[in-house]
């Protein structure tokens, strides 16, 4: 039953990913992500973490490529029609994809540790103990971080206007 | 296991049955009741006091043409629609509707009517979910190749973005007194006396909750996605027959179930003051259906009341009351939460 739904979900994501990258309509390519998304939020929720496949969704799919789509149709991205590039960068951005693809994947399988007992429960409760004991300097260092990115952000668009 | 899949099963259906039915209830009574508020008479000529109203216009959208323009994308314009319904009906799963009053069924134990008791982090579920209605609006907007429609669909989303914040934060409030994410533990947390409900005690976070639950819905005053006096109807101009009703059924259903989730958050759920405590078994099943009925079904009336009660908002005048009003709001009602928690007065 498991295994079932798990099958289900990755194929599905596998190809709505591929569809987000090479669709040719922006507006598709958002829409095959948040499908992507959904299905990585069922494989956590497999993984007996339902906090994540919860944050997930409303991370992601909820809040992100919900602006994503919203500046896709404000600026009404036309289609590309004359900075295609060419056949010989095609082939060699493919290669170089699968490349890594593969080399990736072949290396997770060879150097891989053996898979480790899962430090905790995925529930609420385990993940916070977890982020503001062990893990508290790196949780407020990417506190500081994002708030470095919001402040970027004012003053980039403060000095155009 | 097949005896326990078959209660939730029943379970599911039974309350997927009700919520539709709930639709053309409150179609009947937000018609009656802008007829009542406007001094007019309403509905009144098809069956006592018009009650079959809505089974004449149910039969009339079934069967009118289902068209699709020239020039929509016609893939995202019949997914709009669909996305809408499905992100309605899968909700309310986690709602506690009733106690867990340990009553058995055919030797399974009930566990109230609640779809998914064993789910740990319901409230977030739910938010989750409803975060993904706007996809709906959104696409409908776009895909349907019309200027208004595009505006809608483009408010919608930025309204629903800058509500969503002060509604989770609002929420955040309630999580930390409760110290779980299950609906029915922060029910139970509430008690059986009225001073110890969300709503006396975070009277800040109720208000920002209830006010940013209207403009999740997309309710007057914030329908600045269908505002018809401008945008004619807005993300759902060109949608006719079936698919304009599921955008219809599913902004009533999001009404449903958003009530049922400020019941269970703030005003105590399914409990009523002194009686549910003195009661077990299926009494306590049937009161306390009964009182979380009653409770959302003044909610709902409250929904109607203020739509024809209240004019709707300019647009700049939404995002100045979501991001400068409402938010430092609900971060004041958390810091509040926080201090009295910390003081051991909570």
């Amino acid at each position: 039953m498991e295994l079932a739904v798990f099958y289900v979900a990755a194929v599905v994501a596998v190809a709505t990913g591929v569809l987000a990258v090479a669709h040719r309509n922006p507006v598709v390519n958002v829409m095959s992500l948040v499908v992507t998304f959904f299905c990585v939020a069922v494989c956590y929720a497999l993984l007996a973490a339902p906090f994540l496949a919860a944050a997930q969704i409303l991370v992601y799919a909820g809040a992100i490529l919900v602006l994503f789509l919203f500046v896709v149709m404000l600026l009404n991205a036309p289609l590309p029609t004359t900075d295609q590039p060419r056949k010989a960068q095609r082939i060699v951005g493919a290669a170089a994809v699968a490349l890594v693809g593969l080399g990736g994947a072949a290396l997770a399988l060879l150097v891989a540790p053996a898979p480790r007992a899962p430090v905790a429960e995925g529930t609420a409760a385990a993940i916070g103990r977890l982020l503001v004991g062990p893990h508290l300097f790196a949780f407020e260092l990417v506190s500081v971080l994002l708030l470095a990115a919001l402040v970027g952000a004012m003053v980039l668009v403060k000095r155009k206007a | 296991m097949w005896a326990e899949l078959a209660v939730t099963a029943a379970k599911l259906l039974a309350v997927a049955v009700v919520l539709l039915t709930c639709v053309p209830i409150m179609v009947w009574v937000e018609r009656r009741g802008a007829a009542f508020i406007q001094d007019r008479l309403g509905p009144n000529r098809v069956g006592p006091m018009g009650l079959l109203q809505p089974v004449i216009d149910a039969v009339k959208l079934l069967f009118k043409e289902d068209l699709t323009p020239g020039g929509v994308n016609p893939v995202l314009y019949t997914l709009a629609p669909m996305v809408s319904m499905f992100v309605a009906l899968v909700t309310f799963i986690v709602i506690p509707f009733s106690a867990d009053a340990g009553v058995e069924v055919f030797g399974v134990p009930l566990r109230g009517i609640h779809v998914a008791p064993d789910l740990g982090v319901g409230v977030l579920y739910l938010l989750a979910i409803s975060s993904l209605g706007v996809y709906g609006i959104v696409l409908a907007g776009w895909s349907s190749n019309n200027k208004y429609s595009l505006l809608g669909g483009l408010r919608s989303s930025a309204q629903l973005l800058s509500y969503e914040l002060s509604l989770t934060l609002s929420v955040l409030g309630v999580i930390l007194v409760s110290g779980s994410l299950n609906l029915q533990e922060v029910v139970a947390r509430q008690g059986p006396e009225l001073w110890k409900w969300h709503a006396v005690t975070q009277p800040i976070g109720f208000i920002v909750f209830l006010t940013a639950a209207f403009a999740e819905t997309n309710r007057l005053p914030f329908d600045l996605a269908e505002a018809e006096t401008e945008l004619v109807a807005g993300y759902h101009v060109e949608y006719s027959s079936m698919r304009f009703a599921s955008f219809f059924m599913s902004e009533y259903i999001n009404i449903v179930t958003i009530s049922a989730l400020t019941v269970t958050l703030f005003l105590g759920g399914w409990q009523v003051p002194w009686l549910t405590a003195q009661l077990t078994g299926w009494p306590l099943l049937l009161v306390s259906l009964a009182a979380f009925a009653a409770k959302v079904a003044f909610l709902l009336w409250l929904f109607v009341w203020v739509r024809w009660s209240l004019p709707r908002f300019r647009y700049d005048q939404l995002m100045q009351l979501g991001w400068k009003g409402l938010l430092p709001l609900a971060a004041l009602n958390l810091l509040i939460v926080g201090v009295a928690m910390s003081q051991g007065w909570m």
